[in-house]
């Protein structure tokens, strides 16, 4: 990839200095240069434009408003709390179920499975990805939460209900549910990143532990995992951005409750959720502002955290290095 | 104790080995639930009312999405007509004049672009289209659309330019032809299948996305063909009918999900055959 990109730029270089260039190049040059700008413009905006429409909310609450408990709109009392903490939940639940799993499928995928099924195998994983959120929701709202119900939440509150996780009433829909479909919509992201990570081991790597005796579970846990460990990582960043900013399947399942409870059975609220039930209903500026602010924190979170797995990522998997 | 050992490492492979494949078949298992229960009952839903026929009110049964269905069309046209040209365009510029500064900021911000939550875009939609519109409209649900379209087509159609030789664009410049011809005549040509994948991939992701259009399309219970008017979108009709109390309703709803999931599951079939049929590599 970068042999490929120093060459065009020659390329490029050479027929801009070589002659001087004819007017068609210089017009196609500023057309797909202005192109490309309007990208850096459009995310400038972006910013620009939801930091001056939270400004309002932004210089009322300050920083009480990342601290604030209570979500009353009636009484224009804004305090985010509640939805900062259903976010942060039911993500890390999504990454504590989805992360394991996804590792041992893009180990299956990666060190495992005959070539043959390897292609279609990571194609149907990724399939997971292609299904739309709504249809999750959907999914969620009448297969899995009534299956959370009348089966899992019961038997989890009587054998494990001693733990503040696994007390109070059983729901369905609730924090679990919503970590639980995020889970799933997580699963092709971590498990198809993971599974390039792993791929980019050099082979000697794997031989050199063979060589020695070692079992195949040992070359992955020795040779494989321990080379591909900082690229997996970001995988699990990458699929926590997913599952932080993801808005239609937890807005139908969380429950929709801005409180914060100890029990994962409890409804609760997240931060995309709010804006998708509350910003058509914000009848006053304040109000709208508030929600907007919400967005801006969202949108800085899953910015910083995409930077970092990219960093992680890229030098892994995509990188010059390997082997 | 040598063969205690021996046992235990053989054990320890065994056990691990079959968690992996575990693993596996639990994501699979749950692809094929969600799509098993998609087709069932809404395949058991489906009629072919349920194309052409407007919601009925509530109370009466029957009635279809057609609208819907019509406005995810009309959505998604506008959505590729804007953000088509500027990720193939800027595309073009990170593969052949992409090496400087500009090109790695463009490129981190593209990827930026990419992470953020769909629902953002929403909001700078309606802060850029629907309050100065003074109402939700088609254009403000296409104009989001195409802005969650473009980093994925920018990002295809450089990494299909990159991997056309250098030789082929070196061949034609040095026959004499301009450096503008050579990209569009040459070496856009050569990328072609891979950049059509990249563009079904976006319109097939813009296709089920809900978020955005809530509060930029709306959604419309009639048929609506204005640019300023609020338009009905199948993915937001879904969510609409799942979280009613009606039966009915709900029964439309999984029927609605099976048209969306037949949608997007043909466009990323399709834009796989693409590239493989495509003389590239």
């Amino acid at each position: 990839m970068v042999n490929t990109q120093g060459q065009t730029g020659r390329v490029g270089a050479t027929a801009a200095r070589g002659r001087p260039a004819n007017l068609g190049d210089r017009v196609f040059k500023s057309v797909v240069t202005a192109l490309a700008c309007g990208i850096l413009l459009l995310v400038g905006l972006i910013v620009f434009k939801m930091i001056d429409s939270s400004m309002q909310s932004i210089q009322k609450f300050g920083f009480d408003f990342l601290t604030g408990t209570t979500w009353d709109p009636v009484f224009q009392k804004f305090g985010a709390l509640p939805f900062i903490y259903g976010t942060l939940v039911s993500s890390l639940l999504a990454l504590a179920i989805g992360g394991p799993i996804s590792i041992g499928a893009a180990i299956y995928l990666s060190e495992l499975a005959p070539n043959w099924l390897r292609g279609p195998v990571s194609f149907m994983v990724e399939l997971l990805a292609a299904i739309p959120s709504v249809v999750y929701g959907l999914w969620g709202i009448f297969v899995m939460a009534p299956w959370l119900r009348s089966s899992l939440e019961p038997m989890l509150g009587n054998s494990l209900g001693f733990l503040p996780l696994f007390k109070g009433p059983v729901y369905g829909v609730g924090l679990l549910a919503g970590g639980l479909i995020l889970a799933i919509m997580i699963i092709p992201t971590i498990t198809a990143v993971s599974r390039d990570v792993m791929r980019a081991v050099p082979n000697t790597q794997r031989e050199a532990m063979l060589a020695l005796g070692a079992t195949r579970w040992e070359t992955i846990r020795l040779a494989v995992l321990p080379y591909a460990n900082s690229g997996i990582f970001g995988a699990f960043i990458l699929g926590l951005g997913r599952a932080l900013g993801e808005t239609m399947a937890v807005t139908m399942l969380i429950g929709n409750r801005p409180e914060i409870s100890a029990s994962l059975f409890a409804p609760s609220y997240t931060m995309a959720s709010v804006i998708a039930n509350e910003f058509t209903e914000a009848t006053y500026e304040l109000y709208l502002s508030a929600l907007v602010e919400i967005g801006l924190v969202l949108f800085g979170v899953t910015l910083l955290l995409n930077a970092l797995a990219r960093l992680l990522v890229w030098r892994v998997a995509y990188g010059p290095t390997g082997g | 104790m040598a063969t205690n050992l021996h046992l235990r490492r053989k054990l320890t492979n065994g056990v691990m080995l079959g968690l992996a494949m575990l693993s596996t078949l639990v994501a699979l298992g749950f692809l094929f639930n969600v799509l098993g229960y998609v087709l069932i009952q809404g395949g058991s839903a489906l009629n072919p009312e349920f194309f052409t026929h407007l919601p009925k009110p509530v109370g009466e049964t029957g009635g279809g999405m057609g609208n819907a269905i019509v406005g995810t069309l009309i959505l998604l046209g506008l959505a590729s007509a804007m953000g088509v040209p500027v990720g193939v365009g800027a595309g073009i510029y990170l593969a052949e004049f992409g090496s400087g500064r500009l090109g790695t900021a463009v490129r981190f911000v593209t990827d930026v672009l990419t992470g953020i939550p769909s629902i953002t875009i929403g909001i700078f939609a309606y802060t850029v289209v629907v309050l100065p519109m003074r109402g939700f409209s088609t254009l403000a649900g296409a104009i989001a659309l195409a802005i969650i379209m473009i980093p994925t087509v920018t990002r295809a159609t450089e990494e299909m330019l990159k991997l056309v030789p250098g030789s082929l664009r070196e061949a034609s410049l040095a026959l004499g032809i301009p450096m503008w011809k050579t990209v569009l005549r040459v070496v856009v040509p050569a990328a072609m299948g891979g950049i059509i994948t990249g563009v079904m991939l976006a319109v097939a992701r813009a296709g089920g996305e809900t978020a955005p259009l809530l509060f930029t399309a709306f959604g419309n219970r009639f048929w609506s063909f204005g640019l300023d008017r609020p338009i009905a979108a199948l993915p937001l009709q879904v969510y609409t009918y799942a979280v009613s109390p009606y039966d009915d309703w709900r029964a439309q709803a999984w029927a609605g999900a099976f048209v969306l999931v037949a949608m997007v599951l043909v466009i990323s079939l399709l834009a796989r055959l693409f590239t493989r049929g495509a003389p590239m590599r």
